[in-house]
């Protein structure tokens, strides 16, 4: 072959196995550390996997948060207002984090139920609200209004 | 009256911008020099105007003109001067101005230190930064006025400063950031215009080249600065999150990387010149695509300003369009001509490909982790975050990767090198990195296999550069004088790679042996790291100019001896009730001990992080090496005498040996 097509044939091989190489890589590190975001209702429904980490958010209950009085532990409930998960968390909680707020945490779930978070991520200031506990309370809100027009005895009963 | 002043001269400042993107091309096309001869003064009178703009909103901020919707959003009566003054470009729309701002003085500097390229070059290359201009400009008038009033309610006082960016570090971050994002336009219309007069040699990447390194070297800087404002000011002590609008700025900074390099190859071999041409366009692409991650509201993050999703879509109709002109052009003009320069298999020429191939591998691993969750939420199929994990796994390799090429490259030869040579000359460096490696591995008492590895890489940047130095140096007369003889564009290379190896130290370092402890104390506790005993002593409070803070006061002692105190705060600002942490941090070269004060937990004990952060300063000092690295290569003599020699005879091709020391006549560049 000619030298200079060598040359090129080499590069290109080259590119190819470097390309492929970190196709490979990527696929494989994404499929291991991605972590997909439930909302309290998937998660009581059972939807959401114990086996890997994943993220979980809604609205912190008021008159939740607990506090252990002999270390950093602290346990609360989050809420879409249809169902709510509980919490554990050791360490220092944000800046933003209050009862009544939204927060999206990261960490895996027991077979218990029992969310036991590694981060806590709260609002960055008064007006944000983190997009997925936002939209997950959209979602509850419209299945609540879905179920009240099918079974008008149940709403009205509740009231 | 003022912002109306303001308004009023950035729609002729996009009337100039017009002229400045025709104009010249016309003339430049048509061979008719008087158009050409616009450019210049177009350039000037457009930097003049977006000045006078800047400055009557900045007079704004001063004067506390609250009538003003970007000041009644963004500042208070009650801030301090110099954070009125950052607050200039604290939000969207001013921060849109100080990039526009950039933009112009990058044009006008063009325009200045261009006085030996031909002038159709000159014409072309203002004619591109001019459509630049013409986008931003639209831009901002259209969709994001900083001049907007809030008549006849004006509020009696502003909503304040976001308390995160009342702080030194923003007050610098941006604008070197700009300096660099918008840098990379004077490359890319360099690019362009040597691909619309179809003149791609060796002259054009030599023209090109300095104003593509300083470009880096500030985004360098911006970076690292970025960096250390996220370390001591959002308060939890990290220094790299991975974070979209992070990765945003680091995917321009990989590709300018790329392509100071493959400049370098096209400047001295006159090969791979299609290549850097692409690399140009890429690289101003991602430093637009960086804009429209930001302020197109699809990320939430510190950075990202307040969604509109008119402002997305023209950020997005900008960025299509110039990557889809640019491509098309470069698919017409993309030089056909084979180049008939010979390089082996073995050479400096393969060594600096391999290093764009993993430059752009690195960069393509943070594209797919950033805009991958973006587009399954577009596309509806869930939400999902890409964190640290994955580019611990995928970018931490390539990078080493990187590294360990870098060292063997420095050694390599143009055209042809002899491995045997090569391979001779690379077992001491290998040697010493093992020694260094484990070195630090016992100091720091504990294995762990990328502290191990990742400090071999930075000893073995660091041992072939040094090494390399003190071979090309040897001279009869003395090492002095074959110091001497070096030029400042080598010692600019020596600088960057050795900056690289300090940060690689710095980040191998901190990221195995940084110990974090979150701690509940009462005062009068002690809690420890390692040899360090952390004293919670009282707590405190004070008032500032427009917060409350509680401070905490924390003795630091070592085996009993006093080392530091430092006075963590938790600040209350007043005006938009927000909370900040600020942390205490007793800095030292070899590690820093950081204290930040989390919430209170019960009546008198609180959350306290206590950290210990080993050489986590050399991670921005390296990057300080590679920005002055950058600067130093530009201030090559080289360049000036050249560009007087390209003026005489442009399309000749660059001798190989860099002109030689000697009565060079000093001309101002």
């Amino acid at each position: 072959m000619h030298p200079i097509r060598r040359k090129r044939l080499i590069i290109v091989l080259f590119l190819l196995c470097g390309l492929g190489l970190a196709i490979a890589l990527t696929t494989y590190a994404l499929r291991q550390n991605i972590s997909l975001f439930y909302d309290p209702s998937q998660i009581t429904g059972g939807e959401a996997p114990s086996d890997r980490r994943i993220r979980a958010g809604g609205m912190v209950e008021e008159g939740s948060v607990v506090r252990d009085p002999q270390s950093l532990k602290v346990s609360f409930r989050v809420t879409d207002y249809e169902s709510s998960v509980t919490m554990e968390y050791v360490g220092i909680l944000p800046d933003l984090f209050a009862e009544g707020q939204g927060v999206v945490a990261t960490g895996t779930l027991t077979p218990g139920g029992v969310f036991v978070a590694d981060q806590v991520l709260a609002k960055h200031d008064e007006q944000y609200m983190p997009p997925e506990v936002s939209e997950s309370l959209e979602r509850a809100a419209m299945r609540q209004k879905s179920q009240e027009a099918a079974s008008p005895d149940a709403s009205s009963s509740s009231y | 009256m003022f912002p109306e002043l303001g308004q009023f001269s950035l729609i002729l400042a996009l009337l100039l911008a017009g002229l400045l993107a025709t104009v010249p091309l016309v003339g430049s096309l048509t061979g008719r020099d008087s158009l050409q001869a616009f450019a210049r003064p177009l350039a000037a009178g457009q930097f003049v105007f977006v000045a006078v703009a800047f400055g009557i909103l900045t007079h704004a901020f001063m004067v506390d003109d609250f009538s003003v919707a970007y000041v009644a959003n963004n500042s208070n009566s009650m801030l301090p001067w110099y954070y009125k003054f950052s607050a200039v470009w604290g939000g969207h729309e001013g921060s849109l101005l100080l990039w526009m701002l950039i933009l112009a003085g990058w044009t006008i500097a063009v325009a200045v230190f261009s006085r030996r390229l031909p002038a159709t070059m000159v014409s072309q290359v203002l004619a591109v930064m001019g459509m630049v201009s013409v986008g931003f400009l639209l831009f901002l008038l259209v969709t994001s006025s900083p001049f907007e009033r809030l008549i006849p309610n004006v509020p009696t006082d502003g909503a304040d400063l976001n308390p995160l960016l009342q702080d030194f570090g923003l007050i610098v971050h941006p604008p070197m950031l700009y300096m660099g994002y918008v840098g990379f336009s004077v490359a890319f219309a360099f690019a362009i215009a040597a691909l619309i007069n179809g003149r791609l040699d060796a002259a054009w990447a030599r023209w090109s080249r300095p104003w593509t390194t300083i470009a880096w070297a500030f985004l360098t800087l911006g970076i690292a600065l970025g960096s250390w404002w996220a370390y001591y000011e959002l308060g939890w002590g990290g220094w790299w999150f991975w974070d979209p609008v992070e990765n945003a700025s680091l995917l321009p900074w990989l590709a300018g990387t790329a392509l100071v390099h493959s400049l370098a190859v096209t400047e001295k071999r006159g090969v791979f010149k299609s290549w850097t041409v692409l690399l140009a366009i890429l690289t101003f692409s991602l430093s637009l695509l960086g804009a429209f991650l930001v302020r197109s509201g699809v990320l939430t993050s510190v950075h990202a300003f307040a969604s509109d999703p008119e402002r997305g879509r023209f950020l997005l109709g900008l960025l299509a369009f110039t990557i889809v002109a640019s491509l098309a052009l470069y698919a017409f003009r993309a030089p056909v001509v084979h180049s008939r320069v010979r390089y082996g298999s073995f050479s400096r020429e393969v060594f600096l490909l391999l290093n764009n191939v993993l430059l752009m591998a690195a960069m393509l691993l943070v594209l797919v982790g950033t805009l991958y969750p973006l587009i399954l939420d577009y596309l509806d199929m869930g939400r999902l975050s890409i964190g640290e994990p994955f580019y611990n796994l995928t970018f931490s390799p390539v990078a080493i990767a990187i590294g360990l090429l870098m060292g063997v490259g420095v050694f390599s030869r143009w055209k042809k090198t002899d491995p045997g040579w090569l391979g001779r000359h690379l077992l001491w460096p290998a040697a010493w990195s093992l020694v260094l490696a484990t070195s630090v591995v016992l100091w720091f008492g504990g294995f762990e296999p990328w502290a191990f590895i990742g400090s071999f890489t930075a000893g073995w940047v660091a041992v072939t550069t040094l090494q390399d130095l003190w071979q090309k140096s040897a001279s009869r007369k003395g090492r002095w004088h074959g110091m001497r003889k070096q030029s400042r564009s080598y010692f600019g290379m020596v600088l960057g790679h050795l900056g690289v190896a300090i940060a690689m130290i710095g980040v191998s370092v901190v990221a195995n042996y940084g110990v974090e402890r979150d701690v509940r104390m009462s005062p009068g506790d002690t809690a420890s790291i390692g040899e360090f005993q952390f004293e919670f002593v009282a707590m405190g409070s004070r008032q500032g100019a427009n917060f409350t803070a509680q401070t905490a006061q924390i003795d630091i002692t070592r085996d009993g001896n006093r080392v530091s105190t430092v006075y963590p705060e938790k600040r209350r600002y007043n005006v938009q009730r927000s909370v900040m942490t600020e942390a205490g941090i007793d800095a030292g070269l070899f590690r820093d001990l950081f204290v930040a004060v989390g919430e209170k937990v019960d009546d008198k004990a609180w959350a306290i992080r206590l950290q210990y952060k080993p050489f986590i300063r050399w991670i921005w000092l390296g990057s300080l090496f590679m920005a002055i690295g950058g600067v130093l290569a530009v201030a090559d003599r080289r360049y000036r005498i050249k560009d007087r020699k390209a003026a005489a005879n442009v399309s000749s091709p660059v001798p190989d040996k860099p002109v030689s020391a000697g009565p060079a006549p000093e001309v101002s560049a």
